[in-house]
């Protein structure tokens, strides 16, 4: 937690004209070389998107993703290895359950489901990474900013 | 160890509606082993509740702190200064944990995050079931270990009913027939000549239906 306040602290400025901001939680081992091979061959995602590498998918804790949420983030990607392809076993089984009790607190408390999403990727997948991005920052864009977002927030995303 | 439960987060929700600052109470010790009231967990919920509570348009302030033992008034004392600044306690600890706060917070409301279940043991990560009631005089060595008390639906205690099929019980398939284990394990350990013997009524005044229980060891006082 205390790593991921950090990035977010380092990174965090309010996303221009007032498009979504999503956080992407990178596996090392696939997502965040997809996501430098998607640099390499040039191509382009969406200025909202912050990438946060993690070791592993099964390292991210659900009070990452629901802290991110509380923070104002419209929509948040796990994106692990392809399943079978852990370089921990099962480090992003583990994660898929996680992000779907996410889910299901998500849609209890109102904020709606539809805001998280995993994906599995290998580090190969450069232009399935861009597109899972785009998807989410369509369905982010279609839901509306997060209401939890503080209205200072709002203001600078242009939203209120 | 017991094994708890949580409450759904839209139970959580109402039980506090009423109150705008709030502690949530993890126990280190049974629930944090059975995942329901640990650190990680009191967190995951406190995000839940801040969240739902944001997007009614009333939040609330809740802190968050987790003792080794919610059931000691030793470790419950470390709950005295955040306590005093807060209109109520949530305890994630079992029914003992949340009661034994309430007791030393006579001035404060103290409610339950959990639904404590039962005695048990994990089988595998993130499975657990029950095996002892508490019933208060051990019967384990005339079964082989295994409890009918707890573990038959029917709490026979001179052998099986006739019901189960495929040594699974008939009250729920899920569950094997504890008779079928009694039977296997006292063969495995050369003892079936247990099974010979009459087990007389059980006597039941050491168990709950009596009232609440009371342990005094003697010896260990000070």
């Amino acid at each position: 937690m205390k790593q991921f306040n950090q990035e977010w602290n380092q990174d965090h400025a309010p996303v221009p004209g007032g498009e979504p901001e999503i956080i992407a939680f990178c596996c090392d081992y696939c997502a965040n070389s997809a996501a430098a091979l998607a640099g390499s061959k040039r191509m382009q995602y969406p200025a909202g998107v912050r990438i946060i590498p993690t070791p592993c998918t099964g390292k991210i804790e659900m009070e990452h993703i629901l802290d991110a949420f509380e923070k104002g983030i419209d929509g948040v990607l796990v994106v692990g290895c392809l399943e079978g392809g852990c370089h921990f076993v099962e480090g992003n089984l583990r994660a898929r359950r996680r992000t779907d009790r996410v889910c299901e607190v998500l849609d209890e408390i109102g904020l709606g489901a539809a805001r998280l999403k995993m994906v599995n990727l290998s580090d190969s997948m450069a232009s399935e990474f861009v597109q899972n991005l785009e998807e989410m920052l369509a369905t982010a864009r279609a839901l509306g900013p997060n209401p939890l977002k503080s209205s200072k927030q709002n203001e600078s995303a242009g939203n209120l | 160890m017991i094994v708890a439960s949580p409450k759904s987060i839209t139970e959580l929700k109402s039980i506090i509606a009423g109150h705008k600052k709030v502690l949530f109470v993890g126990c280190g010790t049974c629930v944090t082993v059975c995942l329901a009231g640990g650190e990680r967990e009191v967190s995951i919920s406190s995000y839940a509740v801040r969240m739902a509570r944001k997007l009614d348009r009333n939040p609330i302030e809740i802190t968050q702190i987790t003792i080794e033992r919610q059931c000691e008034n030793e470790f419950i004392k470390d709950l005295a200064e955040p306590a005093s600044h807060v209109e109520a306690i949530v305890s994630f600890g079992c029914g003992a944990g949340v009661q034994a706060i309430a007791e030393r917070f006579p001035e404060k409301p103290v409610y339950a995050g959990l639904n404590t279940q039962f005695l048990g043991v994990l089988e595998e990560q993130a499975i657990w079931t029950e095996k002892c009631m508490g019933c208060g005089s051990c019967m384990l060595a005339q079964f082989g270990g295994i409890c009918p008390v707890t573990r038959c639906a029917k709490r026979l205690l001179n052998g099986p009913c006739g019901g189960s099929l495929e040594s699974r019980c008939e009250v729920d398939s899920d569950r094997p027939c504890a008779w079928q284990l009694i039977y296997a394990r006292l063969k495995a350990i050369g003892q079936l000549e247990r099974l010979e013997e009459i087990v007389p009524p059980k006597d039941w005044s050491t168990a709950w239906y009596c009232g609440a229980r009371k342990v005094i060891r003697k010896e260990h006082q000070v």
